[in-house]
């Protein structure tokens, strides 16, 4: 049987009823100790009978066509083939469910896969990879920067009013062009994929987060039905939006071992990573801010530019969180997308928000400044009671909250005027930033059976990419089913199992976790049933059901298994309502003040999220985001070369993710909150708000210690230092 | 990576083997070796060699070439005596690498220019005649001061910046020219005309050890500027060590990483201060003797006034005076 929810209706809070109170508690991973002990294997770690071993060869021209010689290498020791065969130029976009650009013998960008080369073992492979001739035909028209893009194309975002009207009304204005280098999700994990064929049936294990887009995405680039596809990803090593497509490791592997007749691995370099993967794009931004003589916005525009590959349906949704944060009768926006010779730009974690939230949060930080408004209070001032371009209410919405408790958790009255709290060679300021992230609901199934011995298993395609998935899940489960979580086994990352959302844009956790919910759900009132109770009147404790003037053990009320799918659809809220989950950041920061080295000493989010399932987990994920804040804020940067678009840092040594020292003490609250109108289980997405406006904090706080405005990202010391005294 | 021999040196006429590449902690070869940079036909692990130890005399530290840079950091005396050396240590790489890498092999790492690190690029020390990208690209991290029109890379060491500093000598086993002696000036070579020659030494060369001279009067420290608070390379370094004595600096010695193909010093510089009464103008002076020549090539043009500013902030420190 499958319990079916279309979200058309706020829904009852029967978690709050329910009294296991195993959910909403802090509660470790359950797959933690196998992570940390090696006995949770990636897609690298598998092994097949007679294995052989891929190695990507990158394109080394930035544009035109190639031939492989593969002549040149057939005496190689351990050389099994080359193949160019049905090879995508990059990564699938996420939910995109169809193959890549599949380019022949085309070229469109440096680092472009182009073949892979298998062998017995993996050296050898890579030796013949190094040592592959290939005849290139170079095309002299690459354009591989923003300046040298002749036409940039039209943006078809409509206005609302008249912002320069608004602009010339105003008492204060913001006028500030910003700029973001790309960025590259650096997940630990490479991709990985060890294809193996059994007659027409492909089985691959893979790093992927969306396994039921992936699998379409498979067979499309394969030309195959996707019945045949099985993936299996049941541990993923961090995605952060890498994984959300296939990857040409995928389509490298499968052609290698269907043409070999044995199971190929391929593994991706750091450096294809940083190449064959979507990156976000960099982008340029103009914010406009017309207030009146009370701060209170009259206008707001933002404006940006960016690239992309031909062909690629994804932009950077740069303006996602500014169309419904702050209020202001005349809005304009601007997204103009410039077809450049670099890599596939796509989503890399909180796609959108991540730079946007830079940009509006730090024009906020200038209007502040410049209106002498206290930067909280001028963000109290313009929260608008209804979504200012489409009228449409609010869900749950507990900005105004987030920002004023946090103020007092973090000490903001201690804040002082820019440049004016000096520590010996440090400057000390502080720094604000709103937090917003839209939420979404995807359709998701999991089977819930629940066994008369008191035990449960919940299956479901979903995968977990480090961030808690098999916990949420069977804590859903036990709190429904009246369990210890520990009675509760999880099955993940299988596409034999029933199709979930997979885990991208944060709506994991609510869409797989309410088709668990509802699942449950249908268990308990075939219980009830049994019982001889209303299902509003049972009650599971502890693998015993109370209900009427019965109470029962489970054992006594089966004597099978029940197993039940549950099924979630977004509805009709979804239009009735406006839902995001919302937050504030804080950040202390010390700006030295002869090098300008920046050093973020304690950081601060208030988030509201609806239902916090697992405060572990959900406060992992904000740590995460403040430290991708930092990261943004500071240190990481993409930087192509601009006459070849070479990812010039293409690994870990010069691509700067923050390392321990450069995150100072985190501290994360949460809001308590229920949204009614996001799913039957009140919970919204946290994974990508806790990084939305999270650098922003971090630069406003350079800001108020020292008075430089950090307009171009990261601020690494050079963007600093010569604006000090 | 390329098939290679491997033969474990156990004695140094082992080592001396001219068909040979040695390998000690392997952090920078290894790296090298993967993407086929450097395609030695054979490894000489000399990490089986009896040069581990620290030694003292009267006159001098005695650094073996395979004392790990933890371990030297770690060391008593250079604690006491040349912190200069152990900060320098400290603020280079990762625990993890510093635990494997070599007094040796730190010494002859190589630049940690991109171009240089990837082999679909042109690059004229990996691929002598064949360009420089980094001239006219992305060229933040590289050099100012010493390069050539044939290459722009910097020398990642922090420890060879201390040691510079602090007059080291590197003793060398050579099969031909025997035992020598070299500062860090007489073994680096500047890239003039062939950048992909780094140093004198020659193949079948073995480093032994280091030999740091008695410890230097005054005080010492090493700062070191970059993108990250730690495991980056410098954008701008100094180690220096001065005396001040009756309110005049009677001795300064002070040597830049991050600025140049080779730890950079230049006695002009150190000559400018000593003798006169510290102060922000002289500090000022001395800056300009030392930046006179430099030249940016557009992304790396901030490293020169960077390096104004670190050196003057040292001179400040090690001075007593405040700026
Ligand atoms: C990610 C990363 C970050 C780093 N950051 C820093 C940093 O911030 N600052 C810094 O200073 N360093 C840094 N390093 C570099 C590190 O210090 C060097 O890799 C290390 O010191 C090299 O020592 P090794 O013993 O591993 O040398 P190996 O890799 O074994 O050898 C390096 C070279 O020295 C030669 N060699 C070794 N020993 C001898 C000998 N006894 N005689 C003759 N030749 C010899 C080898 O043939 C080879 O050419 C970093 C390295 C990495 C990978
Ligand atoms: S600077 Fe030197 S190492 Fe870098 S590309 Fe130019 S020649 Fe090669």
């Amino acid at each position: 049987m499958t319990e079916h929810l279309k979200m058309d209706q706020v829904q009852p809070h029967l978690l709050d009823e329910t009294g296991q109170g195993v959910l909403s508690v802090p509660m470790p991973r359950p797959e933690g100790p196998l992570k940390v002990t090696g006995r949770a294997p990636y897609a690298a770690e598998y092994k097949a009978e007679g294995m052989a071993t891929g190695v990507m060869v990158r394109a080394a021209i930035t544009k035109g066509t190639y031939a492989v010689d593969t002549a040149s290498v057939e005496d190689m020791p351990g050389y099994l083939g080359v193949f160019t065969d049905k090879m995508v130029r990059n990564a699938a976009q996420g939910t995109m469910g169809t193959n890549p650009a599949q380019m022949g013998d085309k070229i469109l960008y440096l680092g472009q896969p182009i073949a892979v080369v298998v062998a017995e073992t993996f050296e050898q492979a890579r030796d013949i990879a190094a040592v592959l001739k290939v005849d290139y035909t170079e095309d002299d028209d690459a354009v591989c920067d923003f300046d040298g893009v002749s036409d940039w194309p039209d943006s078809d975002k409509p206005d609302q009013g008249d912002l320069d009207q608004a602009m010339s009304d105003a008492t204060f204005t913001v006028d500030s062009m910003y700029t973001t280098k790309p960025h590259n999700s650096a997940a630990m994990e490479p991709h990985a994929a060890l294809a193996e064929w059994d007659g027409d049936k492909l089985t691959l294990h893979g790093s992927l987060q969306m396994l039921g887009y992936n699998r379409d995405e498979v067979a499309d680039s394969l030309g195959i039905d996707a019945k045949n596809v099985r993936l299996l990803a049941p541990y993923v090593g961090g995605g952060f939006g890498s994984k959300l497509g296939m990857s040409p490791d995928c389509v490298g592997a499968a052609v290698a071992a269907k043409a070999l007749g044995r199971p190929v691995r391929v593994v991706l370099s750091r450096n294809n990573v940083f190449e064959m993967i979507v990156l976000r794009t960099a982008t340029r931004q103009r914010l406009r801010l017309a207030a009146d003589k009370d701060g209170k916005l009259l206008g707001l525009g933002q404006e940006n530019w960016q690239s992309n590959l031909p062909d690629e349906p994804m932009a950077e949704p740069v303006d996602l969180a500014t169309h419904f944060l702050y209020g202001g009768e005349n809005r304009r926006y601007g997204q103009h997308v410039a077809i450049l010779n670099r890599p596939a730009s796509g989503s890399v974690r909180a796609p959108g928000e991540a730079v946007g939230m830079l940009a509006l949060e730090n024009a906020m930080d200038e209007l502040a400044e410049k209106s002498g408004i206290d930067p909280i209070e001028l963000r109290l001032r313009n929260i608008p009671e209804k979504h200012p371009e489409t009228g449409v209410q609010y869900s749950a919405r507990s900005l105004a909250e987030a920002l004023t408790e946090g103020a007092k958790a973090f000490g903001w009255d201690k804040r002082q005027k820019a440049g004016t709290r000096r520590e010996g060679e440090w400057y000390i300021g502080m720094g604000v930033a709103s937090a917003a992230r839209t939420n979404i609901l995807m359709e998701s199934r999991a089977n819930v059976t629940l066994n008369p011995d008191g035990t449960a298993l919940v299956q479901t395609d979903m995968t977990d990419i480090g961030t808690g998935t098999y916990a949420i899940l069977g804590q859903i489960a036990a709190e429904m089913l009246g369990l210890d979580p520990q009675k509760v086994t999880v099955e993940l990352g299988d596409t034999d199992l029933p199709k979930s959302s997979g885990s991208g844009g944060s709506w994991g956790a609510a869409s797989a976790g309410s088709s668990v919910f509802l699942g449950a759900k249908a268990i308990r009132r075939k219980l009830a049933e049994r019982l001889g109770c209303d299902v509003e009147a049972l009650r599971l404790q502890d693998g015993v059901a109370t209900g009427g003037n019965n109470r029962r053990p489970l054992a006594e009320l089966m004597d099978a298994p029940i197993t039940e799918e549950g099924h979630i659809e977004p509805g009709q809220t979804d239009e009735d309502f406006h839902q995001a989950g919302y937050g504030a950041h804080f950040a202390e920061v010390a700006v030295n003040a002869v090098t300008g080295e920046v050093r973020v000493r304690r950081m601060l989010a208030a988030m509201a999220a609806g239902r916090i399932l697992n405060h572990q987990t959900a406060t992992s994920q904000v740590w995460g985001g403040q430290i991708w804040g930092i990261g943004t804020a500071l240190t990481e940067a993409i930087e192509h070369d601009p006459r070849t678009g070479h990812v010039v840092n293409n690994d870990l040594a010069e691509y700067h993710v923050p390392v321990n020292l450069d995150v100072g003490d985190l501290e994360v609250m949460f809001i308590d909150e229920r949204d009614d109108a996001s799913s039957p289980i009140q919970a919204k997405g946290i994974g990508e708000l806790g990084l939305s406006g999270a650098g922003a904090a971090v630069t406003n706080a350079i800001y108020n210690a020292c008075g430089v405005r950090v307009y171009d990202y990261p601020a690494t010391p050079d963007r600093i230092f010569p604006h000090l005294p | 990576m390329k098939s290679f021999d491997y033969v474990r040196a156990s004695g140094i006429a082992d080592a001396q083997d001219t068909a040979g590449r040695i390998i000690a902690g392997g952090t920078n070869l290894i790296d090298l070796m993967k993407h086929q940079i450097e395609t030695p036909p054979k490894l000489v692990d000399v990490t089986r060699l009896e040069m581990t130890e620290i030694e003292q005399s009267a006159h001098s530290l005695r650094i073996g070439a395979l004392v790990t840079n933890s371990d030297l950091a770690a060391h008593d005396t250079v604690r006491r005596d040349y912190p200069v050396l152990s900060r320098a240590l400290l603020a280079g790489a990762s625990g993890q690498l510093r635990n494997k890498a070599t007094t040796g092999g730190n010494l002859l790492q190589r630049t940690r220019c991109p171009y240089f690190y990837d082999t679909t690029q042109p690059c004229n020390k990996r691929a002598p005649g064949s360009g420089c990208p980094a001239k006219e690209g992305i060229n933040r991290i590289l050099a100012v001061l010493g390069t050539s029109p044939n290459c722009i890379a910097t020398h990642p060491s922090d420890m060879a910046v201390a040691m510079r500093a602090l007059d080291a000598r590197v003793e060398i086993e050579s099969p031909n020219r025997g035992t020598e002696m070299l500062t860090l000036d007489e073994m680096y070579v500047l890239p003039g005309d062939d950048p992909s020659k780094e140093t004198v030494l020659e193949a079948g060369d073995l480093i032994t050890a280091v030999h740091l001279p008695q410890p230097p009067k005054g005080k010492q420290t090493y700062r070191k500027v970059r993108d990250r608070s730690s495991y980056a390379f410098a954008l701008v370094s100094v180690a220096g060590i001065v005396d001040v004595e009756d309110g005049k600096i009677t001795e300064a010695a002070l040597a830049f990483g991050g600025l140049a193909p080779r730890p950079w010093r230049d006695g002009a510089v150190e000559d400018v201060l000593v003798g006169e009464a510290p102060s922000d103008a002289l500090f000022d002076k001395a800056a300009d003797v030392l930046l006179q020549d430099a030249q940016g090539f557009g992304e790396n043009d901030f490293k020169i006034p960077l390096a104004r500013r670190t050196l003057k902030a040292v001179l400040a420190e090690l001075t007593g005076v405040t700026q």
